[in-house]
């Protein structure tokens, strides 16, 4: 079974240090990952440095990988207007350092992915006339079509509609289940976080705050800590765990800035 | 439905347009041949198509007369018109993919007016930048000013705060440079100089020779697999950097290999016949729209398209004043423009 662990990761970009000392547990197949962290804690700068795409020092293990390119990473999307069509975009991601000539193989792995995220009928249209959650399904496609052992997608449901969140989460819990499959996935909906991660890692101004199951990571002491906010978690109808949120952890400091 | 209908439906799906593709492929170069004939019919002399595709076909069945002059005299000149259009064509349709910029060309990168800087240094002062090819002293000068000018935009491309918007300024700051500087040249040169200097810039196929023809040729057929082979990672790049990259491309890598090869493409052509603009622009914006981003086949379609382009061109330069030949660089640019107006115009290039 597939591992990362990283050790001592640091990450610079443009001659900034952005991540530093960042040491985790080895994170096994099986499990997904949640990772968390406030806006520009480093997250995104986390995966592009596991993915090799940013320097730094300290390392990332790969044990147990069957494959010369293990990691599959779907980047936040940047809102180009790419005009390929959907069917060969994904193809595409598919075909990178392998041959000109497409297989049926490939075919069959692409429309495999198409119809596990239900976007068979988008095969068609082209990528630039999609709507934003329309669009983080084909990226979610492009990275599932690699066949990889770890997945790290940063933000995968930031523009899909609930149903559609409710619907990614649970396929890659059933993925990482029947393929033993890592997903790491960057994410703000600590909700999601709570009942769909069997783990989490929060990061915070370039360094991680803690790593391990998420029930013993998401609890109120340290989202107060890392986001400032007031929290409790209860459990609801169907006896998953519910995070519900008071407020600002600093609403009284607010309160007097109004006040002056 | 089951996971093999699936498959199966993709399949034929993607099947459909890959055959449409190789039609579109397959009518471009019967179009390109039909304006090769037509171009070899054209001239002082006037033979009929059927004469010509027969003088192609089996050279020795046609008079000697009609030999010399569709092999000799004419051929060199209308396969020159092929190549270059298809240099030129590949070279802007592969900058526009690197840079990601629709207006990316050997013209408006200052490539083309870099060569004409060099060129006009040997035809108006003898200078040669690279001294032992006394014979070719004109086309080595524009060659190398040519790559000069590719390295600089690529030096300056690798500066932080440096865009794929911001090379077009800079190819355009070079183009006025290398300008003003042929300006220069002219006022210091003797009138018979500034005679060849203007000519040269309006770009013409009337000194194709059958070496020239050879050394593009071979240029042409050693650029095009280096650049297929990397198809996949070139149609990746129309994505945007980030997917590009998160699909295991090494950007920076893949932009220098690709911008040597063009820029050689393109500093070889124009360094034989000229300036000749708009090739370089419109040859791929066709086949962008006919073909799609795939690689596998806009390469070829731009090729294609750049031929056929510079081919019609060469066939318009001979008919348009009858027995005079208008320099091709004039054609080009004066019917390159209203397609450059509409390219600006239409919603294709906001899809960029």
């Amino acid at each position: 079974m597939v591992s990362l662990q990283l050790q001592d990761l640091g990450a610079r970009v443009g001659g900034r240090q952005i991540l530093s000392g960042i040491t985790t547990p080895p994170l096994t197949g099986g499990n997904l990952v949640a990772l968390l962290g406030p806006n520009a804690a480093g997250k995104s700068t986390l995966f592009r440095r596991i993915f090799g795409l940013a320097r730094g020092g300290g390392q990332v293990n790969i044990q147990g990988a069957t494959s010369a390119r293990p990691i599959a990473y779907m980047p936040q999307d940047n809102g180009g207007r790419p005009v390929l069509s959907v069917y060969e975009s994904v193809l595409l991601a598919r075909m990178q350092g392998g041959r000109l000539k497409v297989g049926p193989e490939d075919h069959a792995k692409v429309a495999h992915v198409l119809a596990m995220l239900n976007i068979t009928d988008l095969r068609a249209r082209s990528v630039g006339d999609l709507s934003g959650g329309q669009r983080q399904m084909v990226g979610a496609a492009q990275a599932l079509v690699q066949d990889p052992q770890i997945l790290l997608m940063d933000e995968p449901t930031s523009a899909l509609d609930l149903s559609r969140q409710l619907d990614l989460m649970a396929l890659l819990r059933r993925l990482t289940r029947d393929r033993d499959l890592l997903i790491v996935v960057a994410m703000h909906d600590l909700g999601h976080a709570l009942r769909h991660a069997d783990q989490a890692m929060v990061i915070d101004r370039g360094g991680l705050v803690a790593c391990g199951p998420t029930s013993e990571v998401v609890v109120p002491s340290l989202l107060r800590q890392v986001f400032g906010v007031e929290t409790r978690i209860e459990c609801c109808s169907a006896g998953l765990p519910q995070l519900i949120v008071d407020g600002r952890a600093d609403e009284s400091c607010l309160c007097r800035a109004v006040a002056v | 439905m089951s996971s093999d209908a699936v498959a199966v439906q993709g399949r034929d799906f993607y099947a459909s347009m890959v055959l449409r593709r190789q039609l579109i492929l397959l009518a471009l170069a019967a179009a390109v041949f039909l304006s090769l004939c037509t171009d070899l019919a054209l001239g002082p002399a006037r033979y009929s198509l059927g004469q010509v595709v027969e003088a192609l076909l089996w050279p020795g069945s046609v008079d000697e007369q009609a030999r010399v002059i569709l092999w000799e005299i004419r051929m060199p000149v209308a396969l020159m018109a092929l190549v270059v259009g298809a240099s030129l064509s590949v070279a802007g349709m592969q900058m526009q993919t690197i840079l990601n910029n629709p207006l990316a060309s050997p013209f408006t990168l200052g490539i083309s007016a870099g060569a004409g800087f060099g060129a006009a240094l040997a035809l108006a002062f003898g200078v040669a930048l690279f001294p032992l090819a006394a014979e070719y002293i004109i086309p080595v000068n524009a060659f190398l000013m040519a790559m000069l000018t590719s390295l600089a935009i690529y030096a300056l491309s690798l500066r932080q705060g440096v865009n794929n918007e911001t090379i077009i300024l800079l190819g355009i700051a070079l183009v006025f440079i290398f300008n003003a500087l042929m300006s220069l040249i002219q006022f210091f040169a003797s009138q018979q100089a500034v005679a060849a200097v203007v000519f040269w810039t309006m770009g013409s196929l009337t000194k194709a020779t059958w070496p020239k023809l050879w050394i593009l040729l071979a240029i042409l057929v050693a650029a095009t697999p280096l650049l297929m082979r990397r198809g996949w990672a070139l149609t990746a790049m129309r994505l945007g950097d980030a997917k590009a990259e998160s699909m295991g491309v090494n950007l920076r890598a893949l932009r220098l290999e690709v911008l040597l090869i063009v820029s050689l493409l393109a500093s070889v052509s124009v360094s034989f016949v000229g300036t000749i603009g708009f090739i370089g622009l419109v040859g791929p914006h066709i086949a962008r729209m006919l073909l799609g981003e795939d690689q596998r086949f806009l390469l070829p379609g731009s090729a294609l398209a750049g031929a056929l382009i510079l081919s019609v061109g060469s066939v318009l330069s001979k008919t348009i004043i009858p027995g005079t030949v208008i320099p091709i660089g004039i054609v080009t640019a004066i019917a390159g423009i209203p397609f450059f107006l509409y390219l600006i115009l239409s919603r294709r290039v906001s899809s960029w």
